[in-house]
């Protein structure tokens, strides 16, 4: 029987031959991951649930990251909780602050995640690792007490839904864009409980970086997971920072797709998704104009080096505009250290924009960059529900890095091009 | 096991933003977290709300983040059950795990209105709508999450040796 790059893995994984879409099965898992906000409860249900020991201390990976460096008392008793469990289970991947990042960023980065690997996390981002060909999905805690107890999850196998990008994308659209422009396509309940399976020639134009951004947001949609065939970049990408042997999986020549859709990524221009839902997609013409008081460049999406990359392009020599307030985040230590070295904090720093230690912060409202009753702000992170950076009233307007730097620059939302030509 | 409470109707794709603000996920208790429920979507809704009460819901319920913290929070703040016209995963599996009951019943959804007095026959999956004498089927759950269901959640289901069987 035909299957699907995500059915196989999870077959794999599974000890069986063949799943089929709807089926359940307990899955074995290669790595389980937790954060600050979620760890906690999962080692409360570890415990009530008569837990002792972990399944695997090496397959287990805690990550204080959303409100750490902790914001307050009660988020420094939740990262306490996680440091103390890692300790007392000699967990083989806890990362502190001062040498953690942001953890979908930071587990592939340190060779957690290789092709073929079935990941669950008790975060929703979870989904990021499909860009190396790995089914990975977001689960809740007690999901992933579950797991540390016998290394297990249960799923239901997905339909899959394959989306192929032809063309080669122009000038300052990114891997962000073509998932804001799948989102607004089919909204963010098109892909509900099915995997999202990135295909087509234009892939190959986008870095492994752009990938992740794009597996990151399989979520908005409503998927399962978002995957990738891993081809050379994502192969080389394993085995520079992998430390173990992996195995590639492949969709079925005639496997079944519960849809197939095809974009022409040569026809998408920068996307930007308006207050108040990740589907709420437009052309960064239609919304170029609107003021804003803050923009972040950071987060799981697009905190990476490329992104700070492609910020610093635009920033290099010009300044933040005098009413906003520019928040730079690298996702991680490494990211942090690369941008010092290629002298990009430096771009950062003399054009007036902050530059923070890696965490989560204000992407989910947590810390560093609260927004007020009414404040606007153009963020390169992931959702802009209500609330979501701040006071229920504020808006955030979701960009990639490009847009995000030229906004800042500007003042209001703008076209990368518009700051480039002056 | 029957549930037995007030209507409170909510739209679509309700995300774990507004069920609970990150603001308060500082705190794991779940009283501490039912105070905060649904605030910035219905302010007040803790203190309005009444033991054995039900969420009507559009399509995509619970949305966005992974947080067990939003099925707690609903828990916690007495809500018996939620029928919604489709689930977002996460929470669809988070709120199997930990026991709060969750229906799918677009039916019920478009006619349920707000304050309605509402009855949940779990075992047979009917919703009744006592205030305008209707009655809804919902859509059976899969064998395999009934079994976690009558369980009374996830690792009470592995306690009983639950994963052996699969």
């Amino acid at each position: 029987m035909k299957m699907t790059i995500s059915q196989k893995i999870i077959a794999h994984h599974s000890g069986k031959d063949y799943v089929e879409p709807g089926e359940f099965v307990f899955a074995d898992v290669d790595l389980a991951l937790a954060n600050d906000i979620t760890g906690p409860v999962a080692i409360s249900e570890f415990k009530k649930a008569g837990g002792s020991r972990v399944f695997d201390k090496d397959k287990i990976a805690l990550v204080p990251d959303h409100f750490a460096p902790c914001k307050d008392i009660k988020s420094a008793e939740l990262c306490r909780a996680l440091r103390e469990f890692a300790k007392e289970q000699n967990i083989t991947n806890y990362f502190e602050v001062g040498r953690m990042g942001i953890e979908h960023a930071l587990l592939p980065e340190k060779g957690l995640v290789m092709p073929g690997d079935l990941v669950i996390g008790a975060d929703s981002h979870t989904c990021t690792y499909g860009a190396l060909g790995a089914f990975s999905t977001g689960v809740g805690s007690t999901d992933l007490a579950f797991a540390m107890m016998t290394g297990k999850c249960w799923l239901k196998v997905p339909e899959s839904m394959r989306f192929e990008y032809v063309g080669r994308p122009r000038p300052y659209v990114t891997g962000k864009d073509l998932i804001l422009y799948t989102i607004g396509d089919i909204g963010v309940d098109g892909a509900l409980y099915k995997s999202m399976e990135f295909t087509g020639e234009a892939l190959k134009y986008l870095s492994m970086d752009e990938r992740f951004t794009m597996t990151n947001m399989a979520v908005e949609a409503g998927a399962k997971n978002g995957i990738m065939e891993p081809d050379e970049r994502a192969i080389e990408y394993a085995r520079e920072r992998g430390k173990r042997e992996f195995k590639i999986f492949k969709s079925d020549e005639g496997a079944s797709y519960a849809e197939v859709r095809t974009y022409d990524v040569s026809r998408i221009n920068p996307q930007v998704a308006k207050p108040h839902s990740p589907d709420n997609v437009a052309d960064v013409y239609e919304v170029a104009g609107i003021a804003i008081d803050q923009v972040v460049i950071g987060s799981c999406t697009n905190g990476r080096l490329e992104d700070m990359r492609m910020a610093a392009e635009i920033l290099k020599g010009r300044r933040v505009h005098p009413e906003v307030r520019l928040i730079v985040i690298p996702a991680t230590q490494e990211v942090s250290l690369r941008m010092l070295k290629e002298g990009i904090t430096e771009v950062f720093l003399e054009a007036g924009a902050v530059v923070s230690t890696p965490t989560c912060g204000p992407c989910l409202g947590g810390h560093m960059g609260i927004l007020a009753k009414g404040e606007k702000a153009v963020a390169t992170t992931n959702r802009n529900f209500v609330g979501r950076m701040g006071h229920p009233e504020s808006e955030v307007y979701l960009s990639n890095p490009a847009v995000a730097a030229a906004s800042a620059v500007l003042g209001r939302i703008a076209h990368p091009e518009e700051v480039v030509k002056i | 096991m029957n549930l037995k409470g007030k209507a409170w109707v909510f739209g679509d794709n309700v995300d774990t933003d507004v069920i609970i603000p990150a603001r308060y996920l500082n705190t794991t208790r779940p009283e501490e977290l039912a105070v905060h429920c649904m605030e910035d979507i219905d302010p007040g809704f803790s203190k309005k709300v009444s033991k054995g009460d039900i969420i009507v819901a559009g399509k995509n319920f619970g949305c966005g983040s992974s947080r067990e913290h939003a099925p707690i929070a609903i828990k916690g703040a007495g809500v018996s059950c939620v029928i919604a016209r489709s689930f977002a995963r996460i929470f669809f599996r988070n709120a199997i795990n930990i026991g709060l009951p969750v229906l799918e019943c677009g039916e019920a959804v478009e006619s349920i209105k707000a304050g309605d007095e509402v009855e949940v026959d779990l075992e047979r999956g009917i919703i009744r709508d006592l205030t305008a004498g209707r009655e809804f089927a919902a859509r059976p759950y899969p064998p395999f999450l009934e079994e976690i269901i009558r369980a009374g959640g996830l690792l009470e289901y592995v306690r009983r040796g639950g994963v052996g069987r699969v």
